[in-house]
């Protein structure tokens, strides 16, 4: 059952081979068993879960089905839930209660999937290791001493220790695909606009896009599905016409073009996770995909433009965390300007303080133009370079990060090493492209390698048949953590 | 040696919409506190703006009011600071890029002289839609403060005019005329106890051809008498500043009524880092062409253009147009009234100017509550122009339609208020009177001819006051004559 794809549960719950009580109840009791070492989940809410079960199996009862009803589904903390704890990873949140549901939790409670519990993730969504959480970090379900991936790195684990059928995260300079790769899962992070940011917790508001994180392609379609769609609640997202994403898995992948980015293979990029990442080429080219060198010659200025702009943005969407209305409060304080700095300086974590900084920095008076202004333009130069790219390709590969998962509080002293793991990823979200990450072997350590599809504008549909013609003639995406029982 | 007052006023009027510019929680006034507040309102994690149509479309008619270009493409900013009252830390605002661009704005400024203005252009530096903040309560919490997030994100429209006024009186002439415009073309109710319409003037002084002086700004004038008082103590006080040998140095400074005057809040040092930048929650605004003209056709004809046609084409006085303009349900009263009496347009203007207002007056009363309609007042007025009444009879009917209401007719015919236009009767009673008094008419006669007055006057009382007053006087001097 924990290997059983999206598909087969729906049809397990269907036809009553298992009641979505049951299946809920046998992850809350892997959680329960594992949660401790793993530390996947911040919040789980039995009753709550349970609730939404019972639900679901009158409606599947009376046959009143969508693919996902019944499900259990891993929702980051990210994601306001209404009555849930929602977080983000963060002590300023740490008892705040959502009074609304974000879009995409509506949207599963809409087809009957089972919130599950609310996921660890770095605090805000700004890490790359998850080990900036209030709540203690993530531990990689394939190596307890290596770090998960961030930011979305407790969805990830609990999807690769099968603490979950499957994962909600969101991606704004990697978030969703470097944990993906780093615990060998398949994650997507689709184009900016494709998923209502409504009741998404805001980190970068340009960057932040929320995408599914599961074992499969196929899986990664179903949960798209129902993600995406116009909400008028967010003005940034698109109105487009309501399209299956799993219609194209199964074409053929004759006369692919795949576009291979230099500067994607250069210094810096580790042996074992190029290795493998051109071992996935080579069973591509089997498939019937050529192949094409293309440069993206400005995207080695992605992560100065995006530790410019992300920092900017950030620095005013947390500007309403003040103690006031809600959220800490430092217990002590003189006066309101007491409160305010207080409270800021004891609810928030290094690394989010650091980006705050940065943020406030470059917005200041006789900054903005040196900084800001200038990190827009390079960041239009950079989508440039995309645009000129797919004249020549249909989808981008490479890896999705330089190296596979890194020990725990190995660059934890480093910020711009850790920045650096994110050097393959962050210019997909400048570029507000789709991208993701499904798994393609191991590295010299046994860790998985992520091989990186980065598709044209609203080209989910072709990348998850990419990716999915991929895992039909490979196992990599089926590969389980040793240590992780069954 | 003389110095010149040099006034830009940066004037916020609170828009018309039913819903707030980035949330559909109701903007009415006078709730209890926070009950209008929804999670967008509250600034909660995760919620996200939605910008209000009917906000733009106020602001898009405003700028056609005015001349002004209406930008195809504006942006809202984020104005970054901490406040209790700001939810978010940031107010959204249009900072380099506002909707409305240049325009400008005629207004008329009393002089010394009653009755008599003068006309003056004042050019409008640009107009921007903003998100109001809510309001902090120091009272009533024992040292603490309440915050009551009502107002958070009800839309603002800021205009900024360029310093093209010289004195308290055109500033506040300017401030009244946008404040007329404004209700006229039906985007803000213009209630400044409510706070619909808050002035800040900056005010500096310098001698006539010098380069501007170091401006400071008074902020939050809540009716037009506290922006005159401010500016004139404003004013002499960076006079009395300057001529001592003392500097200005640039500040926020608030009025205090209660004193009549200013004092700094704020000094430019303390002046706040805003760190603007575009809302990447909001997508930029575009406005096209269509949905320009689709605002136009809904504006109505706006004062000057009324004003001008009064002249014009009604021959009224500058004064009496500017009157009846003062605001559109007047003009709209007014041009009602003349329907009924199409060609009497200075009759009209008179009684709307003189009794009628005097009347509203009296009892406080706006034109809307005015218990005489239009066609009322304008039957009663017909008759005063095809001779069935006189003036002072006209003044009885009046108070009986004011009072009581009924048609003019109808008072006219039971109250016995019709002229005497019997030329016979008439010429019999003044037969009468020369009779009666030959000593008066032998002096007449010889020339005093101030002994006429007093046959007028028996002549009336003979008529009980119903003598048509141009024929009585006709009959009088051509019988006296001889």
């Amino acid at each position: 059952m924990l290997n059983s794809s999206l598909l087969q549960l729906g049809a397990a719950l269907r036809s009553k081979k298992i009641s979505s009580i049951e299946l809920t109840q046998l992850y809350l009791h892997r959680i329960a068993a594992l949660n401790s070492k793993l530390n996947a989940y911040i919040t789980i809410n039995e009753e709550m879960s349970l609730v939404q079960a019972r639900a679901a199996d009158v409606q599947l009862a009376q046959s009143k089905t969508h693919a996902l009803t019944g499900i259990p589904i891993a929702q980051k903390d990210i994601f306001c839930a209404m009555g849930w704890r929602t977080t983000c990873g963060s002590k300023m949140l740490s008892n705040f209660i959502a009074p609304y549901d974000a879009h995409v939790i509506e949207q599963f409670n809409r087809v009957g999937a089972v919130n599950l519990g609310k996921t660890n993730m770095d605090e805000f969504a700004m890490g790359s290791s998850n080990e900036t959480s209030y709540f203690g970090n993530v531990k990689n379900p394939w190596n307890n001493n290596a770090v998960p991936g961030g930011s979305s790195g407790g969805s990830a684990a609990a999807v690769s220790a099968r603490l979950c059928a499957a994962a909600t995260g969101t991606d704004t300079g990697g978030s969703i695909r470097q944990p993906a790769a780093l615990c060998g899962i398949s994650g997507l992070k689709p184009t900016y606009g494709v998923v209502s940011r409504y009741g998404m917790i805001a980190f970068a508001s340009s960057l932040d896009q929320a995408g599914p994180m599961a074992h499969s392609a196929e899986d990664l379609a179903l949960l798209l599905n129902v993600m995406a769609g116009f909400d008028e609640r967010d003005s940034t997202s698109l109105q487009r016409e309501t399209e299956d994403y799993a219609r194209d898995l199964n074409k053929p992948l004759n006369g692919l073009r795949i576009g291979l980015p230099k500067e994607f293979f250069a210094a810096g990029l580790s042996a074992d996770v190029a290795q493998a990442i051109e071992a996935s080429i080579a069973e591509y080219k089997k498939l019937g995909a050529s192949v094409v060198d293309i440069s993206l010659p400005n995207s080695r200025l992605s992560i100065p433009v995006y530790y410019v702009l992300a920092p900017a943005e950030a620095s005013s969407n947390l500007s309403r965390y003040d103690g006031v209305r809600y959220g800490y409060r430092a217990p002590e304080y003189t006066n309101l300007a007491d409160m305010y700095e207080k409270s800021r300086a004891q609810g928030f974590g290094e690394e989010v303080k650091r980006r705050i900084m940065i943020g406030t920095y470059v917005l200041s008076h006789g900054y903005y133009d040196a900084y800001y202004l200038q990190a827009q333009k390079i960041r239009r130069l950079i989508a440039q370079d995309f645009v000129e790219a797919f004249k020549q390709c249909d989808v981008i590969m490479g890896p999705t990060t330089p190296t596979t998962a890194f020990n725990l509080a190995e660059k934890n002293d480093d910020p711009v090493q850790m920045y650096l793991s994110d050097i393959y990823t962050i210019a997909v979200n400048l570029a507000g492209l789709p991208g993701m990450s499904i798994p393609a072997g191991f590295g010299g350590n046994g860790l998985p390698v992520g091989l990186q599809i980065i598709g044209n504008y609203f080209d989910e549909a072709r990348m998850l048949n990419v990716a999915h013609q991929y895992q039909q003639v490979t196992d990599w995406h089926t590969r389980t953590p040793q240590h992780i029982e069954v | 040696m003389q110095w010149e007052i040099v006034i830009g006023l940066e004037i916020h009027t609170q828009l018309s919409t039913s819903s707030k510019i980035f949330s559909g929680a109701s903007t009415a006034f006078g709730a209890e506190p926070n009950t209008q507040a929804c999670a967008v309102d509250l600034a909660l994690p995760g919620v996200l703006p939605v910008l209000n149509r009917g906000a733009v479309e106020r602001a898009i008619k405003f700028g056609l009011a005015v001349g002004a270009h209406i930008a195809p493409r504006s942006v809202f900013s984020r104005k970054n600071y901490f406040y209790p009252d700001l939810p978010k830390g940031y107010q959204i605002s249009q900072f380099d890029l506002p909707i409305v661009g240049q325009g400008s704005l005629t207004i008329q400024v009393p002089t010394a002289t009653a009755g008599q203005t003068y006309k003056k252009v004042v050019r409008l530096t640009r107009a921007h839609l903003e998100e109001d903040a809510g309001k902090s309560l120091h009272e009533d919490f024992h040292g603490m403060t309440g915050i009551d997030l009502n107002r958070a994100g009800t839309p603002l429209l800021e205009i900024v005019s360029e310093p093209d006024m010289r004195s308290a009186a055109e500033a506040v002439a300017y401030a009244k005329m946008l404040h007329t415009l404004v209700r006229w073309i039906g985007i803000c109710d213009g209630n400044m106890q409510e706070g619909s319409f808050r002035c800040d003037a900056n005010v500096s002084v310098r001698r006539p051809g010098a380069e501007l002086g170091t401006r400071r700004e008074i902020k939050n004038l809540n009716s037009f008498r506290f922006l005159q008082q401010a500016i004139e103590y404003e004013a002499q006080w960076q006079i009395d500043t300057l001529e001592n040998g003392g500097t200005i140095q640039q500040a926020t400074v608030l009025f205090n009524a209660d004193i009549g005057e200013t004092r700094a809040m704020r000094s430019k040092e303390d002046a706040h880092d805003y760190r603007y930048f575009p809302d990447p929650d909001l997508l930029p605004l575009a406005i096209n062409n269509e949905w320009i003209e689709q605002v136009r056709g809904t504006l109505p004809e706006l004062p000057l253009s009324k004003q001008a046609r009064y002249v014009a084409d009604l021959g009224l006085s500058v004064y009496d147009a500017d009157t009846l303009t003062s605001s559109r349900e007047m003009a709209d009263f007014f041009e009602a009234t003349l329907n009924e009496v199409p060609k009497e347009a200075k009759l009209c203007a008179n009684w709307l100017m003189g009794d009628v207002s005097a009347s509203l007056n009296r009892e406080d009363r706006d034109i809307t509550q005015c218990p005489i309609s239009p066609v009322q007042l304008g039957g009663m007025l017909k008759r005063i122009a095809d001779g069935t009444i006189s003036n002072a009879a006209a003044k009885e009917v009046f108070k009986i339609l004011w009072s009581e209401g009924g048609t003019p007719d109808t008072i006219i015919e039971t109250k016995g208020l019709k002229q005497m236009s019997d030329v016979g009767a008439m010429e019999a009673m003044v037969d009468e009177i020369i009779a009666a008094n030959p000593v008066q008419v032998a002096e007449y006669r010889s020339g005093k001819e101030k002994v006429f007055g007093f046959f007028v006057g028996l002549a009336m009382k003979a008529s009980k006051g119903k003598a048509n007053p141009t024929q009585m006087n006709e009959i009088l001097k051509r019988k006296l004559a001889g």
